[in-house]
């Protein structure tokens, strides 16, 4: 008894002498300064000099709209993006203005209290109306919009041409059609995966559980609900993983996959179908299988259905500690306007976030129409909790389609633990 | 000037035997005083930062904290008590201290008989292995691991196709995958053994082992009998070192079983922090396994150099 008293009373006193661990000061700028520097800080994506040339249009068009300001453009890698969102959070002196960001971070860094609320510019900004719907989705938090949505990223169904031809097989209808497709290339090709499919693979796992009906978790704003449990989500879990196994991806070998190394197996010709997103096109073009596949929207349960896809994509959003308030959310406006997406669009084939943007650019470039149909039938996005950052990290999703396509757990049991496990995550930050 | 030195150094042990009664009371102080420097710098280099992480454990610290989002709560023991209450954390642990200890006798058992075998082969073959394990030591954990991950790969790895085992998946059975984490962590880290015991080795007065080969003893009874003996010191500093590198071992598990392997099969603490705690800014919740892990290593090692001690070690 004594150690621990005594333990307890040191620890007390060094608590209360040094107080509490540190924290910076993050709340809002008062000032509103309608001159000076703008920092910018944008991914740094594989082969940037396109992006580049349109950023530094669009910024030389807005000094020139905005007499004595200065814009400073970083980019940032995406590797090392989280620690230095982190560091800017943490000193505020040394952040940007204008930031972009993956769209699944948002809810994160509103509750980090980077973010700042720009609903009344966004929804008096005429362009907006055009604005899809779940990108809209992936700015807003409690309602509140924090950001303008910068470009979308959406999977679809890739397959190989010559090898559904060859073994006259016609393209999958159904997700039910889907598996039997994939079984029949198995079996008459074993060197090649049918479907081939991750256990790591959440963001290619997830239509399956959106198109039998299934959701990740039920609620709004601070208060979600696991809901991966349901019988409608089981349904669907119970669909993907069943694609594991050797008459079409044996689970020794497919278990572990992520999404990249689907789309790595299926360029270099080791798969006849593979679920891959717009991004995909550039590794797919430059593999083995250039030519030789082509790309529709995922299919639903039901025939002429199309399985909602995740939208992926990143955000422009303007930080709190700015000092320049009124010409960061105008900065942040050029930099996601309907012109500058388009023009992203045709230099690195980002999918912009406007409908009527996005139709145009299917018309010039016929590679991307699967995508843009898949968005146009309905996307769905991840809860936009900060606790969804928590979930990604803990690997709650990969774990439960491991556990259940290497024999571990059933998919009750499985998805029973993800459930507990997302609503733990939910109520820590709630 | 030389002259002069020597006066004072002759008057020196004179003053002090006569007036020592008398000082003591400031002479306690004086090693205290000599030792200054060296515990300044240990208080801050290492004392600091195990407080703040003992603080931060106590505490809700999340990136929103840090970034002041909401205000730092205090938890009291919170953190230690949502770490011992997961299930997970105590297989982890197990499954830790396992191939942990795999791991350090593995590693000494190559090392040291990689050390013998340098005592005993030409200079040539000498220098050749020498730069082998060099390179092994130099090579960048992340750098290795990948390596070796090819070598194994089930579709273009070098390995399966020597023995013929097809496109059998090392990493997808928990023990095979562990075993293939072993391999690597036991490569990287025998060159340190290896290099110490045989210096060790080196610094042995050779007519000992001169006798005892008269006397006939096999190599095996001359590292047991005599060298392991006379090479203890070394010996315990090397199987410390090891257990601390084993028992930290992030790198090897995170890129060779895809941070944690299927299902999170080859999870091992550190990694398992890592991605409860720090990959969400979890601070608090890291930092309480921090503290464990830090006590964990603790009584590892001072129960071992008590243990030492016990059998009449002077170390």
């Amino acid at each position: 008894m004594k150690p621990s008293v005594r333990i307890a009373a040191l620890l007390t006193v060094l608590v209360t002498a040094a107080c509490a661990p540190q924290t910076s000061a993050n709340s809002s700028s008062a000032e509103d300064d309608k001159s000076g520097t703008l920092r910018v800080w944008l991914f740094q994506e594989v082969g940037n000099d396109p992006k580049q040339k349109v950023v530094d249009s669009v910024v030389a068009d807005f000094e020139k709209a905005h007499d004595g300001t200065d814009v400073q453009v970083e980019y940032i890698p995406v590797d090392t993006r989280a620690q230095r969102v982190k560091a800017a959070l943490n000193d505020p002196k040394s952040a940007p203005d204008v930031m972009e960001y993956g769209n699944t971070d948002t809810a994160g860094y509103v509750k980090d209290g980077g973010l700042l609320d720009v609903t009344e510019e966004f929804g008096s900004w005429a362009e907006t109306k055009n604005t899809d719907p779940t990108a809209r989705g992936s700015v807003t938090v409690d309602g509140r919009i924090y950001g303008a949505p910068l470009y979308v990223g959406v999977r679809a169904l890739y397959y190989r041409t010559d090898v559904f031809g060859e073994l006259g097989l016609t393209v999958p209808k159904t997700m039910a059609e889907l598996a039997s497709t994939a079984r029949k290339v198995r079996a008459a090709k074993p060197g090649l995966y049918g479907l081939v499919v991750g256990g790591a693979y959440t963001y290619g796992a997830l239509p399956f559980v959106w198109a039998h009906g299934g959701e990740l978790a039920t609620g709004k704003g601070g208060s979600y609900a696991s809901a991966v449990d349901s019988a409608a989500a089981r349904k669907g879990i119970t669909a993907y993983t069943s694609l594991f196994g050797d008459d079409n991806c044996p689970a020794a070998k497919c278990a572990g996959m992520g999404g990249n190394d689907t789309i790595t197996a299926f360029a270099a010709g080791k798969a006849a179908m593979a679920i891959g997103g717009d991004f995909s096109h550039t590794a797919v073009e430059a593999g083995e299988v250039k030519g030789k596949y082509a790309v529709v929207p995922l299919p639903g349960v039901t025939a002429g259905s199309v399985a909602p896809a995740f939208a992926g994509g990143n955000n422009i959003g303007v930080l709190k500690s700015t000092s320049h308030r009124t010409l960061a959310v105008r900065l942040m406006e050029a930099l996601a306007s309907k012109r500058t997406q388009a023009r992203l669009f045709d230099a690195m084939g980002f999918l912009p976030t406007f409908t009527d943007v996005r139709e145009a650019a299917a018309t010039r470039k016929p590679y991307v129409k699967p995508f843009v149909d898949t968005l146009a039938a309905g996307t769905r996005f991840v809860p936009a909790s900060p606790a969804w950052s928590q979930i990604d990290s803990q690997l709650v999703l990969p774990t439960m389609f491991q556990e259940i396509v290497s024999g571990r757990k059933d998919v009750a049991a499985a998805s029973g633990e993800a459930a507990r496990k997302m609503d733990a995550a939910f109520g820590s930050v709630g | 000037m030389v002259a002069h030195d020597t006066v004072t150094v002759e008057k020196r042990p004179a003053l002090s035997t006569a007036q020592a009664p008398r000082r003591r009371p400031r002479g306690a102080w004086t090693p205290w005083l000599y030792l200054a420097p060296a515990l300044a710098v240990l208080a801050a280099l290492l004392g600091y930062p195990i407080y703040q992480l003992g603080l931060i454990s106590l505490f809700r610290y999340t990136q929103a904290q840090v970034s002041g989002g909401e205000p730092t709560v205090f938890r009291g023991f919170g953190n230690y008590a949502d770490v011992f209450a997961d299930d997970r954390f105590w297989q982890v642990l197990l499954a830790t201290v396992v191939f942990a200890a795999a791991c350090v006798l593995s590693t000494l058992a190559v090392g040291c008989a990689l050390a013998v075998l340098l005592t005993r082969v030409r200079a040539v073959p000498r220098l050749a292995l020498m730069l082998a394990a060099l390179g092994a030591w130099a090579t960048p954990a992340v750098t290795g691991s990948t390596v070796w991950l090819f070598l194994f790969d089930p579709d273009f790895g070098p390995v399966n196709r020597v023995l013929g085992l097809g496109d059998h998946s090392w990493t997808y059975g928990r023990y095979s995958a562990f075993f293939l984490v072993l391999l690597e962590v036991v490569w990287c880290s025998f060159p340190f053994v290896m290099v110490t015991v045989y210096a060790g080795i080196r610094a042995v007065p050779s007519e000992v082992l001169e006798a005892a080969a008269l006397d006939g003893a096999s190599q095996w009874r001359i590292w047991r009998s005599v060298l392991a003996p006379m090479l203890r010191p070394i010996l315990v500093v090397v199987t410390i070192q090891s257990v601390i590198w084993d028992f930290k071992v992030f790198t090897q598990i995170y890129v060779m079983t895809n941070g944690g392997g299927i299902a999170g099969q080859n999870l091992v603490l550190n990694v398992y922090a890592y991605q409860e705690a720090f990959a969400s800014s979890q601070y608090g919740l890291g930092a309480a396994i921090g503290v464990v892990m830090l006590l964990i290593l603790l009584t590892v090692t001072l129960g071992y150099l008590r243990l030492l001690r016990r059998q009449g070690e002077d170390i």
